[in-house]
């Protein structure tokens, strides 16, 4: 089966540093989000499964995506399909949901599109249902596991709540939760192989789209929260218990 | 005059909504309407809180096909005129607000902490960048999507609201339901916790959370952890994560114990109001948001409390 998995760039949230609660994002390498990376796990797991098709790896953004690229070749995807444009850096979630919706549909035998549940950055969980709806594709989000069976999906969604089993018929866009899978860590060979794997560039003005730019999120600030931390040291348990005791959070 | 429409498939979270379409009507005039799919309850309980009611009665409607809910809400949009819709950003509100948006050409913001409204703008508040920062976004257009965080607003109260029928049609679904079970957890509510008693990685192994359960147990709290003591290694459940992709707590005092600091966590615990950090790294992150610091081995510091405390 041929899977396509929509995989965001974002910066490697570990090392951004903030200054007078100002990110600072120079410097800071481009990554794809940990659920994503799950997402491509499953994907590879489903793949490998049905003994046949593909692992196709979609992402919007800007030129940078041809190196961080790398790694989700070496992970198990077949193909990488990037579409590429300044603009795209930063933009929002329904221009990136219409620009990956109009790359998919340049695909053929499509069975399956995976997401994460959300990005690693802003975890807005919205370019998933908004490309399923814009390809009028049935979708299930916050699967913990996905069996394919001919041309349904079974899946287990977990809410707050309860857990779904849920049947989907295919093709669908289905959202996963991190643990569905745990990311492999490529090995060197991999590593290497993944540079000659099929890379396609793809530019906006290659899709048959005329974006919608209405509605636009505007950011007025994005700032750390302050912190007024007493940041006191302590040096052992009995003196931990001392302060916390003396400010009455624990009893005695 | 704009209108509002809210929308949960739960209780407390529309009644959250409802304090938050009152936030905003008071501001701008607006209209507010409530929508209650297939859950004539609800309706009653919006309704003596003193909303005004559009109730849909679908019998062919699955309510986990959150592509015909969507379907569903924009028929009300459509004809009630309505332009803001709030929902709410559970797992099931915020699958919902993409697809919404996307039908009736909506922007969207999911995740909103905060809300102020300044020059007829509705100014949300929601992390970003993995909980690193707050930011404050609009959306400009009149038609908007906005998904609110459980619990950041009061459940509303009032009275004399109105119940009125709404007809939609319902489109044949893609999707059907074999099973509904409750979820295999062990029931633990780690955001409405006073203590909160939190592991990271540095627990060495399963059998040490034996001690960390006494610790909890003797300070009246209960034990969380970060996401790879339950996504990786599984030692507990997923409703035990703090985090961006987890639970977002506000204990009175939160005891963390080997744990780094990583943002996508922190954002989980920052509201506590006493943060201590045990770590055997003098120069964790986790200490620069702790109120009290002490670099020592959770393993040997553990015990030691549960003696102390004992």
């Amino acid at each position: 089966m041929n899977i396509v998995v929509a995989m965001k760039q974002i910066p490697d949230l570990q090392q951004i540093r903030i200054s007078n609660r100002r990110p600072v994002l120079e410097d800071v390498p481009l990554t794809f989000g940990s659920i994503d990376k799950s997402a491509l796990e499953a994907a590879v797991v489903l793949r490998d499964s049905s003994g046949e098709g593909e692992v196709l790896v979609l992402s919007a953004g800007n030129e940078d995506l041809e190196d961080t690229i790398k790694e989700a070749l070496a992970t198990g995807g077949n193909q990488a399909y990037l579409i590429m444009d300044q603009s795209l850096a930063g933009a929002d979630s329904s221009i990136i949901a219409q620009v990956l919706a109009a790359g998919i549909k340049q695909l053929n035998d499509v069975d399956l599109i995976l997401f994460g549940e959300g990005s690693g950055d802003n975890y807005s969980g919205q370019v998933s249902s908004r490309v399923a709806r814009l390809l009028d594709l049935p979708q299930v989000g916050y699967a913990r596991d996905i069996k394919i069976d001919g041309d349904t999906a079974q899946v287990v969604r977990v809410l707050e709540d309860c857990e779904e089993v849920v049947e989907v018929k295919l093709p669908a866009v289905i959202t996963v939760l991190s643990d569905i899978s745990e990311p492999r860590i490529p090995s060197v060979t991999q590593i290497l192989k993944a540079g000659k794997k099929p890379k396609h560039l793809l530019e906006l003005d290659e899709l048959d789209i005329s974006l919608d730019q209405s509605h636009p999120i505007i950011t007025l600030s994005n700032l750390a929260p302050e912190s007024n931390r007493k940041r006191i040291v302590v040096k052992n348990s009995t003196e931990l218990i001392e302060v916390l005791k003396s400010e009455n959070l624990i009893g005695g | 005059m704009a209108k509002i429409m809210i929308y949960s498939a739960k209780d407390t979270l529309s009644l959250e909504l409802l304090s938050v379409a009152r936030t905003i009507a008071s501001s701008n005039g607006a209209e507010i309407m409530a929508l209650t799919i297939n859950n004539d309850d609800l309706g009653q309980i919006l309704a003596d809180a003193g909303a005004n009611v559009s109730r849909v009665n679908a019998s062919d409607l699955i309510l986990a096909d959150v592509a015909a809910v969507a379907d569903v809400i924009a028929q009300g949009v459509q004809q009630l005129g309505v332009e803001v819709v709030l929902l709410s950003s559970d797992r099931r509100g915020k699958e919902l607000a993409g697809c919404l948006a996307q039908i009736i050409g909506a922007g969207c913001i999911t995740d909103v902490s905060a809300i102020q409204v300044k020059d007829g703008r509705i100014e949300c508040e929601r992390n970003a960048l993995g909980g690193a920062t707050v930011a404050t976004q609009y959306i400009e257009g009149d038609r908007q999507v906005l998904a609110i965080a459980p619990k950041a607003f009061p459940a509303a109260s009032g009275e004399g609201g109105t119940v009125t029928e709404l007809q939609v049609a319902v489109k044949p679904s893609g999707i059907k339901v074999r099973e509904v079970r409750a979820k295999d957890s062990d029931s633990v509510n780690i955001e409405e916790a006073a203590v909160i008693v939190a592991v990271g990685q540095g627990l060495k192994s399963k059998e040490d959370l034996a001690m960390v359960e006494s610790l909890a147990q003797s300070l009246g709290g209960v034990v969380a952890c970060s996401k790879p003591v339950a996504t990786d290694k599984k030692w507990l459940s997923e409703d035990r994560v703090i985090g961006l992709s987890g639970k977002l707590c506000k204990p009175d005092l939160a005891l963390l114990f080997g744990i780094s600091g990583q943002v996508q966590f922190t954002v989980g615990i920052r509201d506590a109001r006493t943060i201590v950090a045990v770590n055997t790294d003098e120069n964790a992150t986790i200490n620069q948001m702790a109120d009290y610091i002490l670099t020592a081995d959770m393993h040997e510091i553990i015990p030691e409390l549960n003696r102390l405390l004992g």
